[in-house]
């Protein structure tokens, strides 16, 4: 089982879903960050999955998956900082009190 | 002291009680972190589906990343966003309800997501992917990340910059700005009466 790429891309399905379902479902915007984290994190796993099993491909899927992490890193600090800009402005870290950005 | 080839009892190979128990750890982790109601706990527990993630990580022959997934998700991103929980938690406490009013849909869609990737990936077959698995030198990928990647490697290193005078920019309290939408009184944790 741990000797086919199979497993490996159907963990990471059921992971990228759980990530999916918590950006779609909850109210807090922290919480959505973490579930994007989560999404990331199941694409990383894809990209090493498939490196890890092709011949001749396994330092470049880490490198890949290196450059992922760089990006997701810069993606969480500028994230949270809107979300405390936002915050400071508001009161409330739940999104759906956001209303007033299209009124 | 030596092990056996495979698990006593079951006659698995250890490989694979390894992969079973990372992954339901992850996935566990990853559930809780989503459905869970109190943030902070959310927050702990994504660090351990992170943790499991970097155990499938070193399962899969690249050590390399095992070490950066704890390195920079465990240790800095983690730490992040705790540090921003911690921030925005205060007054308005943990909220009644978790979810939003459409939670459903997004169950719906995730669902269907689901599925369509676990088909996908059982009726194709893979004709390059071998049945064993090529541990990744990280003698290699330095060769790689600092001779044929270079340029975007230094990319990468401006973007973390950018990524980090944004962050400031935007997190930074500036004194001229008056707060708008906040209401005066110690009564100010509700901002909408909704």
């Amino acid at each position: 089982m741990s000797q086919s790429l199979e497993a490996y891309l159907a963990l990471s399905a059921m992971l990228f879903g759980i990530g999916m379902f918590g950006f779609l479902a909850r109210r807090n915007a922290i919480a959505m960050l973490m579930s994007i984290e989560i999404m990331l994190n199941a694409v990383n796993l894809t990209i090493i999955a498939f490196g890890a099993f092709t011949p001749g491909l396994a330092e470049q899927a880490s490198t890949i998956a290196l450059f992922v992490i760089a990006v997701a890193a810069g993606e969480a600090t500028v994230g949270l900082a809107i979300v405390i800009a936002i915050y400071r402005n508001r009161r409330t870290p739940l999104v759906d009190e956001y209303a007033s950005m299209r009124e | 002291m030596a092990l056996p080839d495979t698990v006593p009892y079951i006659d698995w190979r250890w490989d694979d009680l390894v992969f079973l128990v990372l992954a339901g750890v992850m996935l566990g982790a990853a559930l809780l972190v989503v459905l869970g109601r109190d943030i902070i706990r959310s927050g702990l527990w994504l660090v351990l589906s992170f943790a499991g993630l970097a155990g499938i990580y070193a399962l899969l022959g690249t050590p390399l990343l095992a070490v950066t997934q704890v390195l920079v998700y465990i240790g800095a991103i983690s730490v992040l966003i705790l540090f921003a929980i911690m921030i925005t938690q205060s007054k308005t406490g943990p909220g009644a309800l978790v979810f939003n009013r459409q939670w459903w849909a997004g169950l719906i869609a995730s669902a269907i997501i689901v599925v369509l990737l676990l088909m996908s990936v059982m009726l194709t077959d893979f004709p390059l992917a071998g049945t064993e698995l090529i541990p990744a030198e990280a003698r290699d990928i330095a060769r790689l990340l600092f001779d044929e990647y270079l340029f975007a490697f230094e990319v990468v290193g401006v973007l973390l910059l950018a990524a980090v005078i944004g962050g400031l920019y935007l997190a930074v309290k500036d004194d001229d700005m008056p707060e708008t939408n906040v209401q005066p009184g110690p009564g100010t944790g509700e901002a909408r009466d909704t």
